[in-house]
């Protein structure tokens, strides 16, 4: 199955691991991902924190390429990506806002787009959980995970239309069908400090603390997460949010398409495991040793 | 006559009126329940919380409103909107509210806008956002240049931060386009770009 593919900008940079194991994963399962080409920056919040139109018209720019490839269905990895490209689209709908943003495009935008949706969400409507079960080569089974959705991907809830928007369950079911123990995580929806953490540091500091100290208290191997910019708050500034928190946390944070593809027995380099500033190399050893455990009970039964 | 709740020089039930059309919102429908507040987690930050920026929006306190702290800080991850019981998006509220303020020159927390401006500068110049472009940017907008140097060397040495902008390709005319005309119309229309 093949889907146009809009990457957003920290797949090309601060998120490269979550591109490559996005690409990976979608590789293993047989969905194709086809890059729009020349797409820019959604422009993120900063665009549409200033001004509505300049932020629509920077999204409108990319899904209009895709709409002109013909494309139904176009997959990002980042939910502000995708916040934004739906807003946009949504927005757009009104002829007098369409005209506004017209004005300041090459050319007027394609009357219709095609439906955004995050690569989660694709990859689940793709392979239901029989299918991905049956795909697992290494059993997440013995590891407990906390899945952290962060809070656009969820809300505003008739925009992302994601399940329940204070208790979303799709990563838990991708990961539980490969065998992990998913922890009930009440600040999955939660905001981490967004992009606060360069102009007010304090900000992110508190809200992501709050997030991996539960997590801690949980008792989990990892937090899973789906947007670079929250997994960069929890994993490259985990250190500034234990400061604020007057402790210091040790917790891998991944992405779900980095801990699905080690059930899929994916190359480890190619997941990007060696980007996460808090190592993974607890987590592998205990996998390891896991199912070192299991080929001995197996050989003995 | 009590001073302290005489606020009738202050209210201007035109900002009442411009705040609803542009937000879509029907802010008179908020009764103060409080919820959006309960579950803001910038409140800590905020000089008035979201939901004495409802009242303060209901009541036409313009000035207090428009010069708040609160609508600077916030983080926009709506759950407030989520939440509200009157189905209000409040957080689409706090957006009109800072970009009116932009147009009336009330920049409040002035290091946040500029890290937004310095934010859109590399998308503009680049057609993508340039992390390292952005963080150098804001640090010569705002000065404060011991931004985030404790990450420096863990980002730089996991790949965390691009050494050189992701050009579109093609080049980044078309986003420049974009925003000289956006810039245009602002200047036209009278507004801050
Ligand atoms: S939201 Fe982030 S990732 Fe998405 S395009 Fe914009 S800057 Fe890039
Ligand atoms: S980075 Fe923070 S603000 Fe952005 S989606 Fe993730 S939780 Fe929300
Ligand atoms: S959108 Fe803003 S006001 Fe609403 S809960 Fe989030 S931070 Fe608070
Ligand atoms: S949740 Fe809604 S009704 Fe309650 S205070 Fe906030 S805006 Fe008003």
């Amino acid at each position: 199955m093949n889907f146009a593919y809009y990457p957003g900008c920290s797949a090309k940079g601060s998120s490269s691991d979550y591109e490559s194991s996005t690409q990976a994963v979608c590789r293993a399962l047989d969905i194709t991902l086809e890059e729009i080409p020349g797409w820019n920056c959604c422009g993120s919040t900063p665009a549409h924190a200033v001004d509505t139109e300049l932020s629509a018209a920077l999204c409108v720019r990319n899904l209009d390429i895709a709409a002109r490839q013909g494309a139904d269905l176009l997959l990002t990895p980042c939910p502000s990506c995708l916040s934004n490209l739906r807003a946009a689209a949504r927005r757009m709908e009104k002829p007098a806002f369409r005209q506004r943003v017209n004005e300041l495009l090459d050319a007027p935008a394609a009357e219709t787009f095609p439906e955004v949706t995050s690569v989660m969400q694709g990859i689940a409507r793709q392979i239901d959980r029989e299918t991905l079960a049956a795909r697992v080569q290494t059993s997440l089974k013995g590891l407990r995970l906390a899945a952290y959705y962060g809070c656009l991907m969820s809300r505003p809830s008739e925009l992302m239309r994601f399940e329940d928007p204070e208790n979303p369950l799709l990563m838990e079911g991708l990961l539980s069908a490969c065998g992990a123990e998913m922890v009930d995580f009440p600040l999955k929806t939660a905001c981490c400090g967004a992009s606060f953490g360069i102009p007010e540091r304090a900000m992110t500091a508190r809200n992501s603390g709050r997030i991996l100290e539960l997590a801690r208290r949980l008792g989990v191997d990892a937090v899973v997460t789906a947007c670079p910019l929250c997994q960069m708050n929890l994993d490259l500034r985990q250190k500034q949010a234990g400061r604020a928190c007057e402790t210091s946390f040790h917790l891998p944070v991944l992405y779900f398409t980095q801990m699905l593809g080690l059930a899929l027995g994916l190359k480890r380099n190619e997941l990007g495991l060696n980007k996460l500033a808090v190592s993974a190399n607890g987590l592998l050893e205990k996998m390891d040793n896991l199912r070192r455990a299991d080929a001995v009970e197996g050989g003995r039964s | 006559m009590n001073d302290a709740i005489d606020i009738s020089h202050v209210r201007d039930a035109a900002f009442t009126a411009e705040v609803e059309a542009r937000s879509g919102q029907k802010v008179a429908s908020c009764y103060q329940c409080g919820n959006c507040t309960a579950g803001c987690p910038a409140g800590f930050a905020y000089d008035m919380q979201v939901s004495q920026i409802m009242r303060g929006v209901q009541l036409g306190l313009k000035d207090s409103v428009l010069k708040s702290r609160s609508i600077w800080m916030c983080l926009s991850c709506s759950t407030c909107s989520q939440r509200c019981p009157n189905n209000i998006d409040v957080a689409a509220v706090m957006e009109t509210l800072r970009h009116m303020a932009r147009k009336e020159g009330h920049i409040t927390v002035p290091k946040v806008e500029k890290f937004w401006l310095s934010f859109l500068n590399t998308v503009r110049a680049f057609g993508r956002s340039y992390e390292i472009g952005t963080m150098v940017l804001y640090m010569m907008r705002s000065l404060r240049v011991y931004t985030d140097v404790d990450l420096a060397p863990t980002a730089f040495a996991k790949g965390k931060l691009g050494l050189l902008p992701h050009l579109t390709p093609g080049g980044a005319e078309p986003v420049e386009r974009i925003f000289r005309r956006y810039r245009e119309r602002a200047k036209r229309e009278g507004g801050r770009p």
